[in-house]
């Protein structure tokens, strides 16, 4: 393991905790006791957590966390183009949530994919008497207007826990007399820490509800896998789908960006799940593997050096014509990567970046900086969960500083110490750090770009990443403070 | 597993009978789990010889979050291995009892509270079904069965027909079904009749008429079931009568409330409401 140990001039694992404790000595003492195990210096050769995580954030504190609808709405549900998705509730909840998260789809808005905003609008009234009848409505209405949707999910809001609708019993009856799959699903925003319950609760229900309802219409083949995990923000699942058909793979079903109801239902048939995103959708890999003795391989498609990597370890879960295949991918694409690195890494070599994401990418986008010569300094996620850590431990270059769902005040300080050339985060850290003049890019939703994954979207990531950290702008701009 | 839910007027003893009813069942070699779905927290005292136990809520609350909470936490066992646990929540005027109760069946589900060796489980429920929280215990795949604690007082059979409207709409969209009426004798006037004419017209029975007996009370002093504390004593034989009634019971109907005048009726009938003499209305005593 030592040959892989990674080091960063400057840092070690004492000036990493001694920062660490700086930062702590600004909360009292209840607070900083919550936070300190929070915190912690990366320890490369170990493959394990050095933090806690998964847990009620401390009041007081800023977080970025969503809530466990954002989770089942945003991720897991909302990407599945040819649904009608309904937030159950009051209006705002649907409203925010809509098309932020870019999720792309194709097909045609309102005959092939519903990409709209469908909400109950809870009024006082329907807290009072309950939403039952509404959403019955609702639901004839839905499809009513959109008789081509291959289904329906009923999203709950908070209101609707609390007042005890029984959403389950309506879209039972409803389905029947709808003859259309729907789907209820608990996700009040106030169950769990973080959106990551909304992923659980989400997984659960396409357990229940709609894993082996239908069927492949093709005779299956050897090569047959599903895409797990990747919601196709700003288009990803188009570029990982398209490198996974040249190696030969079919990609029956995409989990869940750019998703068909129907495809994921018959995925129970496929041979091999490849998935992404570990985080939110690890639940339903494990599902399928103790029902259908589906194997599953998480893999990583940022950056050549992992995806070399990954296509490999692919290749070894089939015969030789994969195989073949792969290599003679992986030799197509390597000259055209090295263009890529010849020309941004010049300007990037040596650059330091900070990461803050959801539940992958503060891992998994780590070799795609390092290919164009940058240096991950810190990283950390909103919801991740101790497996998670543990897959960030090797990632990560050694006593660099791990932080989970850290505040605000937590994240500019360390930024401040750690003087990075680049952040990525999300749209509330955005303008903070910009304002401090640090170059920064949205990294949920490739703040407008993409895609990002595969050797596609390495081209794009690369041109963002320079544009970002080579920006004249920063040169004629100075921080006030 | 038979799933059973216990509804009835608030003080008319359906902790009492619940927890005496599941001794019952218990002496005959049944395994039941109570489920205490009342903020106040007192469905399982007589089982657990307890003042209180720890309830799913008081938990929640002290650890913030549902998720870190473990079943062995909040589950109990007592008398007979009877497993018990309490949902809690908020005392009275604060917060929402009813989403307590939803947490609380989605822990205990989630955590596989519901082994399959279980013969019985058995919901102590807060008064009527006042909102969705409450109806928890009966909806689909849980509770199909309810039992309706009453006496021959006015207001426990008005509030008997009250939980019926409740269940029959349950009971048209799902399957949960009414068993029976529980007369807890209070000891008025032919009590067994009009609880029997009353189950008749809701269509359903009476599943057993409990005679009133301070052993109950002795008992409850100790924090014990009559079965328990006296188990030769003749109120303990009449709970072990109804616990083998109830499994036994084959007899399960979609009720059919009455409205309210022919309840009016049924209590004129039996005496105990007098015929409204409507020429007097609004009339005031001094008033001619």
């Amino acid at each position: 393991m030592s040959d892989k140990i990674k080091n960063i001039d400057g840092i070690t694992k004492e000036s990493t905790e001694a920062l660490i404790e700086e930062t702590l000595a600004a909360y009292p003492e209840k607070g900083r006791k919550k936070r300190a195990p929070h915190l912690g210096a990366n320890d490369q050769g170990s493959g394990s957590a050095c933090v806690k995580s998964n847990k009620k954030t401390v009041p007081g504190v800023m977080s970025a966390r969503g809530c466990a609808y954002a989770g089942a709405k945003g991720v897991v549900w909302g990407p599945i183009g040819d649904m009608v998705h309904v937030s159950h509730g009051p209006v705002g909840c649907g409203w925010y949530s809509w098309g932020t998260r870019r999720n792309l789809v194709s097909g045609i808005n309102g005959v092939t994919q519903f990409a709209m905003q469908f909400t109950s609008d809870f009024q006082e009234k329907d807290i009072v008497y309950g939403g039952d009848k509404k959403l019955k409505t609702l639901l004839e209405e839905a499809k009513g207007l959109f008789p081509l949707a291959k289904g329906i999910s009923v999203l709950s809001e908070c209101p609707v826990g609390l007042i005890g609708d029984d959403i389950n019993s309506v879209a039972k009856q409803s389905s029947k007399e709808l003859e259309l799959p729907i789907i209820p699903c608990n996700c009040e925003g106030f169950r769990g820490v973080s959106q990551s319950l909304g992923h659980h609760i989400s997984n659960d229900t396409i357990r229940d509800y709609i894993i082996e309802t239908r069927e492949f219409a093709e005779p299956s083949s050897p090569y047959d896998i599903a895409l797990i995990g990747d919601y196709n923000i700003g288009g990803d699942v188009w570029a990982a789908k398209s490198l996974l058909e040249e190696i030969g793979l079919n990609v029956k079903a995409t989990w869940t960006g750019d998703g068909e109801l129907e495809k994921i239902a018959a995925t129970h048939q496929v041979k091999l799940n490849l998935i992404h995103c570990y985080r939110s959708m690890n639940y339903m890999c494990k599902v399928m593997e103790e029902k259908y003795g589906i194997p599953w391989l998480e893999f990583n498609f940022f950056g050549p050096t992992k995806i070399r990597q990954s296509l490999r370890a692919i290749a070894e879960r089939f015969d030789d014509t994969i195989k073949e295949n792969v290599e003679r991918v992986i030799a197509k694409y390597d000259p055209i990567m090295q263009a890529i690195i010849d020309e941004y890494k010049p300007r990037l070599d040596g650059k330091k970046v900070m990461l803050l994401v959801g539940g992958l990418r503060p891992r998994h986008t780590i070799g795609a900086y390092e290919d164009l010569g940058m240096e991950c300094v810190g990283s950390g996620y909103e919801f991740a969960h101790t497996d998670d850590y543990d897959r960030t431990a090797s990632e990560m270059p050694n006593a660099t500083v791990v932080y989970d769902d850290p505040s605000e005040y937590e994240f500019e300080k360390f930024a401040h110490a750690l003087k990075p050339d680049l952040i990525g985060s999300g749209i509330k850290e955005k303008y903070v750090f910009q304002k401090m003049g640090i170059p920064f890019r949205q990294m949920h939703s490739w703040d407008y770009s993409g895609p990002y994954h595969a050797y596609q979207g390495f081209e794009i990531f690369a041109r963002d990443v320079d544009m970002a950290v080579n920006s004249p702008t920063w040169k004629l701009v100075k921080a006030p403070f | 597993m038979r799933q059973i839910a216990i509804y009835g007027k608030g003080g008319i003893g359906k902790s009492t009978t619940t927890q005496n009813t599941v001794a019952g069942l218990a002496s005959i070699g049944k395994k039941v789990m109570i489920v205490g779905c009342d903020p106040k927290a007192d469905s399982t005292r007589l089982i657990l010889h307890a003042k209180a136990q720890n309830t799913v809520m008081d938990l929640v609350r002290e650890l913030g979050t549902v998720e870190d909470l473990e079943l062995e936490e909040v589950m109990k066992v007592g008398y007979g291995d009877v497993k018990c646990v309490e949902s809690g929540g908020p005392e009275p005027g604060v917060g929402c009892a009813g989403r307590g109760v939803i947490t609380a069946i989605n822990f205990l589900e989630e955590n596989g509270a519901y082994t399959p060796d279980l013969d019985f489980v058995f919901y102590d429920v807060l008064g009527d079904v006042v909102c969705g929280g409450f109806a928890m215990p009966i909806r689909e795949g849980k509770a199909e069965e309810i039992y309706i604690v009453t006496s021959g007082e006015m207001m426990a059979m008005y509030a008997a027909n009250n939980i019926s409207k409740g269940i029959l709409k349950y009971a048209s969209s799902g399957k949960v079904r009414l068993g029976g009426l529980i007369c807890n004798s209070r000891n008025t006037d032919r009590e067994d009749e009009l609880i029997e004419a009353l189950a008749r017209k809701l269509g359903t029975q009476m599943i057993y008429f409990v005679p009133r007996d301070n052993q109950v009370q002795r008992a409850e002093l100790r924090r014990m079931t009559v079965i328990e504390y006296s188990p030769e004593h003749k109120q303990a034989q009449e709970y072990r009568a109804l616990a083998q009634k109830i499994n036994d019971n084959k007899m399960l109907v979609v009720p059919t409330p009455l409205e309210m005048e022919e309840l009016e009726e049924l209590l004129m009938e039996f005496g105990i409401m007098e015929v409204e003499d409507e020429t007097i209305v609004g009339k005031a005593e001094g008033a001619a």
